[in-house]
């Protein structure tokens, strides 16, 4: 078991489902120091030597193996920018969940900068799960910046699911992406902003091989005084397609920039972006409060459904 | 169960359109009441201020005695007064399963959910968990509208033109659900607004509201034939109430 305090514990459920040592290959950090660290026959896990972080190398063709990397930070002012490369083996089919959660009970702002960049190998498929979580009453920030970099490789597929659902005071998240032939990135991204909060997302996407493919879908809501910019800029530079949505409700004094960007460049791309911005329907409330619901539920319910 | 005394209800654009105008009714219990007329004679205006969507000008709606003009959507439906929409509603993310667990405010089982599902002729399966979202068809989402109302389960269950967007073959199954409702009616009532024979034929009661009054009301067997027949006969209920869909 980890000797971790129960503040850790805590973020470390709420990021990575975790309640005990996972199974599998992974890492744990806590307050700048890897705190456990597990590699398995297919998946390696080497410290880096020139600058903090981590190597993950999954072997070719490894099968439903999972790899976690959660981070926990529960002192305040603790700044850290953290590598991470995966170099995920041709054929291979695996499971990563990533995820950082801040508790920040002092005067002095607290941020996690993880660098994430993935090799993806021919036809090799994963999933990469990544949360975001703060907490803690201090008046200090809590401040995630992931930049994240995939490079994919023929026949490949990846689906992300970035979420960040509270606490976050600031967070800029850049993701880009390369795609050969014949791959495909799936993005769902889900976000809650409140208070003061500031959420900055920026996606580009080069879809570079004949028939790749990518579909970006963003769910957010913006309350009390926050403030949420998506901004995604596909690229086709060859027969492909891609889709990119951005989904979102504004509530109390919340704001939201979506700026779509589409750029062809091969007469056979085929590229379409969607954004809807607007408050919760009255209609929608209605129906719920016909169902005994007050208008305060009602509310609750209709953002628990489009953020799950 | 349900008494309108003397509702009114105007609207304020362009020097005040009165929509409803001194509205006297009570919808007994045990019943099963059909609200009809021509379009535009203040049907679904009379639903909504049941439902509390919207208020009246003046007068007074009581609930079991109670007076409950001044009550919220929330209060009323929690004292057993359930809606279903004309045009139902979208939620995005929102599942089938989550909407009918909400309407009944209990933590029901997939399999008790299901249930209402088969009774409006849906495959339960095939539906539980889809998305309350513009993936299904208007006749999809009206069937699931009325599932909610079913699951409610309440005193009083108001249908705004249940058969409106739901095609032929699924209204002989719509029919069968009313049907089975009013086997089942002990001491609640049902009201429904409606324009088809078929649903007037089920009813116990039928009120008739044309440009915001109240022609006429009555048992079934007293109104319908007036309805029904010649140009003669609907004068005869009033002054020709219906005669613009008869023509």
């Amino acid at each position: 078991m980890l000797n971790l305090d129960a503040v850790s514990d805590r973020l470390l459920e709420e990021v990575a489902d975790l309640h005990k040592v996972p199974v599998g290959a992974f890492n744990i950090r806590a307050n700048g120091e890897a705190v456990a660290r597990n590699s398995t026959a297919n998946i390696e896990i080497v410290p880096k030597t020139e600058a903090s972080g981590i190597d993950i190398r999954i072997k070719p063709g490894t099968k439903n193996e999972s790899v976690h990397i959660p981070v926990v930070m529960t002192a305040s002012g603790i700044k850290e920018i953290v590598y991470n490369d995966f170099y995920i083996g041709e054929g291979s089919d695996v499971v990563i969940v990533a995820g950082c959660g801040i508790d920040n009970c002092g005067p002095k702002d607290s941020e996690h900068d993880g660098i994430h960049r993935f090799f993806v190998g021919k036809g090799a498929k994963v999933k990469y799960v990544e949360k975001h979580y703060g907490s803690g009453e201090g008046t200090g920030k809590r401040i995630l910046n992931p930049g994240t970099e995939v490079y994919m490789e023929e026949d490949s597929f990846m689906e992300m699911e970035m979420v960040q659902i509270k606490g976050v005071d600031d967070t800029v998240r850049d993701t880009k992406a390369e795609l050969a032939a014949g791959a495909k990135l799936v993005v769902r991204e889900r976000l809650m902003t409140h208070g003061q909060q500031n959420a900055v997302s920026n996606y580009r996407v080069d879809l570079n091989g004949d028939g790749s493919s990518c579909d970006v879908v963003s769910r957010s809501v913006a309350r009390d005084d926050s403030y949420q910019k998506f901004d995604a800029v596909l690229t086709g530079n060859a027969p492909c397609s891609g889709h990119t949505e951005c989904d979102a409700i504004i509530m109390d004094n919340g704001r939201i920039l979506a700026v779509p960007g589409l750029e062809a460049n091969d007469v056979d791309a085929a590229l379409v972006h969607e954004a809807a911005i607007g408050k919760i329907a009255g209609d929608q409330l209605i129906k719920l409060m016909t169902f005994g619901l007050t208008e305060q539920e009602a509310e609750e319910q209709i953002i628990n459904g489009f953020l799950k | 169960m349900l008494e309108l005394q003397h509702v009114s209800f105007e609207v304020n654009d362009d020097g005040g359109k009165e929509i409803l105008r001194d509205i006297t009714l009570t919808i007994p219990t045990g019943n099963l009441t059909v609200i009809t007329g021509p379009n535009g004679g203040g049907k679904s205006t009379l639903a909504k201020l049941i439902a509390g969507i919207i208020r009246p000008t003046s007068g007074k709606i009581l609930f079991d005695g109670e007076d409950i003009t001044d009550m919220s959507i929330t209060e009323r439906a929690r004292k057993g007064i359930g809606f279903a929409f004309q045009q139902p509603v979208r939620f995005k993310g929102i599942q089938v399963f989550d909407l009918i667990r909400l309407a009944t405010g209990t933590k029901l089982s997939t399999v008790d959910a299901c249930k209402y599902l088969s009774a409006v002729g849906l495959c339960a399966r095939e539906y539980i968990n889809r998305e309350v979202n513009s993936s299904l068809s208007g006749g999809e989402l009206k069937r699931i509208e009325i599932a909610t109302v079913l699951a409610k389960a309440s005193k009083l269950s108001v249908f705004d033109e249940p058969e409106a967007g739901i095609d032929l073959w699924s209204f002989q199954n719509l029919i069968e659900v009313f049907e089975d409702m009013r086997k089942n009616i002990s001491d609640s009532s049902i009201l429904i607004i409606s324009h088809q024979e078929r649903i007037l034929n089920i009813a116990d009661e039928i009120i008739v509201l044309k440009d915001g009054k109240l022609e006429c009301m009555g048992p079934k067997d007293e109104i319908l034939p007036k309805l029904n027949g010649t140009d003669s006969s609907i004068k005869g209920c009033g002054k020709g109430i219906l005669k613009k869909e008869v023509e």
